[in-house]
């Protein structure tokens, strides 16, 4: 097991850099670059050069990159153009912030959506599933910026106005108000991701439930369940380790779009900020940051799914 | 004679639909999309404007009927640009395995590691918003998913019996690839192309809405929703009629592809 | 007279599919008393397996049962509610599978596992159905049986998750124990102590037992009566004895001299056409089609079960005709090609081939895995014009060398020498026929394939074609076919039809026919012969079956953990002198013959890993002949028996003699 984990981690390390990399080279194909941006589109070619030779650009790209990643390991996160301020602190914020929104929709969805999906997989073909099975289909099908409008206009609407519409509060100021901000944006994602969590485990639960070991228990004269409590669901869990793990990713990407519905200031708000004013150091940062949780949660996943199967712990 | 399942019936039906209205447009729409009708702003569904107005007055069932084509060139382009990219890469990879694979995987795998909004939002910077750009970015962030499923498939067939005894045989390599393994690996890229439409026509969508991908005055289902966002108490119309149009559009491809699957598994 | 433990009366079963009913299942009727073995025994598609599941009640829902009764105990089964079948169980009734890998759960312990039958049954505490676990595994003649149950399925041999896999049925004490296959896949020295164990378990624990197979000589071995499955019919009932000396139905018939001997004289005589389709089954006998002694009777009714002699029924309007022909004393011999020719066509020089293995830094800091060293120095030619058969069991590397004989494997080690003008002129036929062929191509393009290789023309390559498909005995008209709609045996056909279409001088044969039915190998063995005389090519033919090997074969090389322990002319290795694993191997197969008992020599333990092979000899853990200290130092040397057969080992060839007197042929 612990070569196992070693191995994993060699392989995290290597993808780590290749993250780096890779945000480096997409964002540096720019045509213009972080001095245009500063000085606008009238600066004298001179007055760019200066200012281009001062901020290193002029470097060639690997150097560049090498001192990026360098600052990056140290502790220098650089200062954003845009908002004249250090992106360490700035993304330390942001992240706090999405941090609760996440981790609301990631509870709902695990309290609520294996217990959903394994009651489709047990119920398969009858109404139930299939009525599970319809909504989650609308679900994964609409987008989360109209989920999240159309909770908005009902919800925090002139007619009901129970949440409000934007913004957001320090849960220092008050739990309650705190609270209010989170439902709303925490629901919209908590629909989308409930719909592929309760998808995938069905599915996963049902394959299981397919398999020869679970004849054989049957045929012993388990009960139904016994056969699902003992034997059906600790092997369906290993999967859905990995779907949480993946659900991580369509979390990151719903964020983006629930964050600018609601104005809610995490991390997903400051990335597309840092795109529209083109803010490089921001945006390297903020990328690196997102790809690297995803990575290591990957990696957790990873290392529970190994403890969790004996093929794996024990060879 | 094996039955239709009825997710490919159904999506297939609602696609045609769409597929078909979007491309009479021109012929059906009442109203060109940019015309503007400043006394009728904000109305509901009504006489004139069936399915009533935006916030400059104009037609939103004409908007609505045009506004399906962007969202459908995204999303059949992207996932075009993704298969061209992904196939040959996962393909080789999967084939040539050892060091080659290793490297090509890793950094398929670090491409992985970005939610694909992210991925599409970094290329977005560099080049700039716009449609066009919009495709590409979304194209490229689906070409790793394809190389990986693409790979797996390859690794699958390559110590397959009939691969062996081409081989046996004297073929070349590139034979090979793509007279014997490629065929094979063809039915499920179809349907993981086929599945990814969907999720590339939300992911299009999504960039519109932020501002990143269709750019005004043009007419599209996410840059609508992006307007209507501030006008959402005084109507929901201009919100509910594209947002409708989108769900129904992405829920047909994500049962087609699912139908798709199910029909090409079971032979 | 108490009655019979498993009655099944008149069972009809049928799927619900797409082209229609399935009727897998029509009037079976069969008994089984306490303490008796039945053998069901049928080729696949016969429907025995259904049978096995029809009595638990563990059939998919696609399945209905249109008839019949199966009593148990005197109850019928089939109007039991569904909390009575959960409380029969595991505990009265209980079943072993064919594959104990996917049997068994990957993630819970053997032990638990087992275990959980009591607790399920008796409402056993956890500590005392623990105990009781272990004890079911010492039954099962599993040593050191308190270690075994802590670990996890994967971690045991094919074998012993067998045994577990019975422990676990013998765990509620049942009345009925259905085997389904349950030495399929495993090794024959490996079957026969899983068979051993059986027979004792017969004794001890007096239980009715339903063995299915589709392995007449196992049959033989394990039953006290013999059912024969054909096509969902029960044909033919018999106790064993009387079933093998005098087989009744033509199809029992077919299938016995079908089967390959050890003695390589019987047997292998082909049983011509196809099985029905269970969609559209032919009116009348469904044998009818292929059976020597068919009349216009047979063709009008279904023939019913009717009692011929003393304990014995038979479904066949013609018995009486059949009863009176005389079997056919030998089939006609396959020409093996004397050993004439000294040029060797092929050789294997020193050749070693090993798998994996990390590299050499991760092995110096002592995290690296060793090679899997699947071929380790193995020397020994092909000459022209003959058969050489490879022969062992699974692991010994025989496959492995198939591919260096065709350059899709290149040698870690030595030199693989090929003495004909181009490389093409070695080509392979593989074990399973559903993978052999493309699926997205028609048969015609896969055979044309080679053909354009070889530079024909178009209009050549349509005639060559059609030729080809006529050489394999098949119809012109195969050519626009998909793979998908073929048998098992015409698969085979084809994929040695596109072997065939490289013209070449030596052909691999990894397996050619163990994917296939009785029936069917008997056709295509003949057909690979006669091929093989015209082509005047040399087959390299690679096998577990030694029954196959002594009928086919010219000469014979014996293999074990990658070495090759015995080489020689095939009537000489088959007799004595023998290595001891030669020896052992040939003691355990199972012999078409319930007069002869076998007497398998035992051979303890498990085969060692392919990645720390023992030193010196690599048997040596478990050779029963093993003289000492030498075995586990040295290597050992090559001894010469005659001047065609020489041995690998340290026991001289003099005593080697003396104790093989009692290895039958």
């Amino acid at each position: 097991m612990a070569r196992y984990a070693l191995r994993r981690l060699a392989s995290i390390a290597l993808i780590l850099v290749l993250v780096s990399a890779i945000v480096f080279v997409a964002i540096h194909v720019l045509p213009g670059n972080a001095a245009t941006l500063i000085l606008g589109e009238y600066a004298t070619p001179e007055a760019l050069r200066t200012l281009e030779r001062e901020m290193g650009l002029d470097r060639p790209l690997l150097v560049q990159y090498a001192s990026w990643v360098g600052s990056v390991v140290t502790g220098d996160w650089g200062v954003s153009l845009a908002m004249k301020q250090p992106v360490a602190t700035v993304v330390g914020y942001r992240l706090r912030n999405s941090a609760f929104l996440a981790l609301a929709a990631l509870i709902v969805v695990v309290v609520v959506g294996i217990p959903l999906g394994t009651l489709a997989a047990l119920r398969r073909g009858r109404p139930l599933d299939l009525a599970i099975v319809t909504a989650t289909y609308v679900g994964i099908s609409i987008p989360e910026f109209v989920t999240g409008l159309l909770l908005l206009l009902v919800l925090a609407g002139p007619s009901l106005g129970w949440f409000p519409t934007s913004g957001y509060v320090e849960l220092a100021s008050g739990v309650t108000a705190w609270a209010r901000h989170l439902v709303l944006p925490a629901m919209t994602l908590t629909i989308a991701l409930l719909a592929h969590v309760v998808r995938q485990t069905r599915s996963g639960l049902a394959d299981v439930l397919t398999a020869p070991y679970i004849r054989t228990a049957r045929l012993k004269g388990a009960s139904p369940r016994r056969i699902v409590l003992r034997h059906a669901l600790r092997n369906a869990l290993l999967p859905t380790i990995t779907v949480l793990a993946l659900d991580l990713g369509y979390l990151m990407g719903g964020i983006v779009v629930v964050e600018e519905v609601f104005a809610y200031p995490g991390m997903g708000r400051l990335i597309i900020y840092a795109v529209q004013n083109r803010d490089v150091p921001l945006l390297q940062m903020c990328a690196l940051v997102v790809a690297s949780v995803y990575v290591l949660a990957n990696f957790a996943a990873d290392l529970a799914y190994a403890w969790l199967d004996p093929r794996i712990r024990y060879s | 004679m094996t039955s239709l399942p009825p997710a490919l019936g159904v999506g297939g039906a609602i696609l045609a639909l769409v597929l078909a209205l979007s491309f009479a447009a021109p012929w059906i729409a009442p109203f060109p999309t940019t015309e503007q009708h400043m006394l009728e702003r904000l109305k509901p569904p009504g006489a004139r404007f069936l399915l009533g107005t935006d916030q400059y007055g104009r037609d939103l069932l004409s908007r609505t009927l045009f506004g399906g084509r962007p969202a459908l060139g995204l999303g059949l382009g992207a996932v075009a640009l993704g298969l061209v990219l992904g196939v040959p890469i996962g393909l080789t990879a999967g084939y040539v395995g050892g060091r080659l694979d290793d490297l090509v995987m890793r950094v398929v795998d670090a491409m992985l590691a970005f939610p694909s909004l992210l991925l599409a939002l970094l290329i977005i910077t560099a080049l700039g918003a716009s449609t066009g750009h919009a495709l590409l970015a979304i194209g490229v962030a689906n070409g790793p998913g394809v190389a990986r499923i693409v790979r797996s498939a390859t690794l699958a067939l390559r110590e397959a019996e009939f691969v062996l005894a081409a081989r046996a045989r004297g073929e070349r390599h590139l034979y090979v690839m793509f007279g014997e393994i490629f065929p094979n690996v063809l039915p499920p890229v179809i349907v993981e192309g086929t599945l990814r439409i969907g999720f590339a026509i939300l992911a299009g969508a999504s960039l519109s809405f932020l501002g990143l991908g269709v750019q005004p005055p043009a007419a599209d289902w996410g840059l609508m929703i992006r307007e209507a966002r501030q006008y959402v108490f005084l109507s929901p119309w201009p919100l509910l009629v594209p947002g409708t149009a989108l769900a129904f559009t992405i829920v047909a491809f994500n049962l087609f592809g699912d139908g798709l699957r199910d029909r090409l598994g079971a032979t | 007279m108490p009655p019979p433990v498993l009655d099944v009366r008149a069972l009809s079963v049928q799927f619900e599919t797409n082209d229609g009913p399935l009727r897998v299942l029509r009037d079976v009727s069969l008994q089984v008393a306490r303490g008796e073995t039945v053998g069901l025994a049928g080729e696949s598609g016969s429907g025995k397996t259904t049978l096995g599941y029809t009595i638990l009640q563990a059939l998919a829902p696609t399945a209905r049962i249109t008839g019949g009764a199966i009593l148990f105990e005197g109850r019928d089964l089939l109007g039991v509610g569904e909390d009575e079948l959960r409380r029969l169980r595991g505990r009265r009734i209980a079943m072993v599978y064919q594959d104990p890998r996917s049997a068994l759960n990957p993630t819970m312990r053997v032990g638990a596992q087992i275990a959980e039958v009591l607790e399920i049954h008796e409402r056993a505490p956890a500590r005392a159905a623990r105990r009781r676990a272990q004890e079911l595994l010492e039954l099962v003649n599993i040593a050191d049986p308190a270690s075994v149950a802590r670990h996890y399925p994967h971690e045991l041999s094919g074998g012993m998750q067998q045994r577990a896999v019975i422990a676990m049925a013998l765990a509620g004490g049942p009345s009925l124990l259905i085997l389904d296959e349950p030495t399929t896949g495993l090794d024959v020295t490996t079957q026969a102590r899983i068979l051993e164990l059986v027979a004792d378990l017969k004794r001890r624990v007096g239980a009715a037992i339903l063995y299915i197979s589709h392995d007449l000589a196992v049959i033989a071995q394990v039953a006290d009566r013999v059912g024969v499955l054909y096509a969902g019919e029960l044909v033919e009932v018999a106790p064993t004895a009387d079933l093998f000396a005098q087989p009744i139905h033509p199809y029992t018939r077919g299938l016995l001299d079908a089967l390959p001997h050890l003695d390589g004289v019987r047997g292998l005589a082909p049983i011509e056409g196809r099985f029905p389709r269970l969609t559209d089954l032919p009116p009348g006998c469904v044998f009818a089609p292929r059976c020597d002694f068919v009349a216009p009777a047979c063709t009008v009714a279904t023939p019913a079960l009717e009692t011929v002699a003393l304990e014995r029924r038979a479904r066949c309007v013609r018995w009486p005709t059949v009863l009176a022909t005389p079997r056919r004393s030998t089939s006609e011999a396959i020409e093996r090609a004397a050993v004439t020719s000294d040029v060797p066509l092929l050789a294997f020089e020193h050749v070693s081939k090993h798998f994996g293995g990390a590299g050499a830094v991760a092995r110096w800091l002592g995290v690296g895995a060793p090679p899997v060293r699947a071929v380790d120095d193995v020397s020994f030619d092909v000459r022209a014009d003959e058969v050489f058969a490879l022969v062992g069991e699974s692991g010994c590397g025989k496959t492995t060398l198939g591919r260096l004989a065709v350059r899709l494997l290149r040698p870690t080690a030595g030199r693989v020498r090929f003495a004909a003008p181009k490389p093409t002129d070695a080509q392979i036929v593989f074990q399973h026929p559903d993978s052999s062929l493309n699926p997205m191509k028609r048969i015609g393009p896969s055979l044309a394939r080679p053909l354009v290789l070889r530079g024909l023309r178009r209009r050549e390559r349509g005639r060559r074609v059609r030729e080809l498909l006529e050489s394999v005995r098949l119809d012109p008209d195969y050519g626009a076919r998909w793979p998908a709609a073929l048998s098992g045996g015409e698969k085979q056909r084809v994929a040695i039809a596109r072997a065939l279409a490289m013209a070449p001088q030596f052909v691999v044969l990894d397996e050619p026919v163990s994917a296939l039915d009785v029936s069917t190998q008997a056709s295509i063995i003949r057909l690979l012969a006669e091929l093989r005389r015209t082509l005047s090519a040399s087959y390299l033919m690679i096998s577990h079956d030694l029954s196959l090997v002594r009928h086919v074969a010219a000469r014979v090389g014996v293999m074990y953990l990658g070495r090759l322990v015995e080489i020689g002319a095939v009537d000489e290795v088959f007799r004595a002198p023998s290595h001891p694993y030669t020896r052992a191997l040939l003691s355990a197969v199972p012999r078409p013959d319930p007069a002869v008992p076998g007497r398998p020599i035992r051979l303890e333990g498990n085969v060692p890993s392919a990645q720390h092979p023992p030193t010196g000899c690599r048997f040596h853990t478990r050779c029963p002949q093993k003289i000492g200290r030498v075995c586990e130092e040295a290597e050992p040397p090559w001894a010469r028996a005659s001047a065609t057969h020489w041995i690998a080992c340290h026991i001289p060839i003099a005593e080697l003699s003396r104790s093989s007197e009692d290895a039958r042929p």
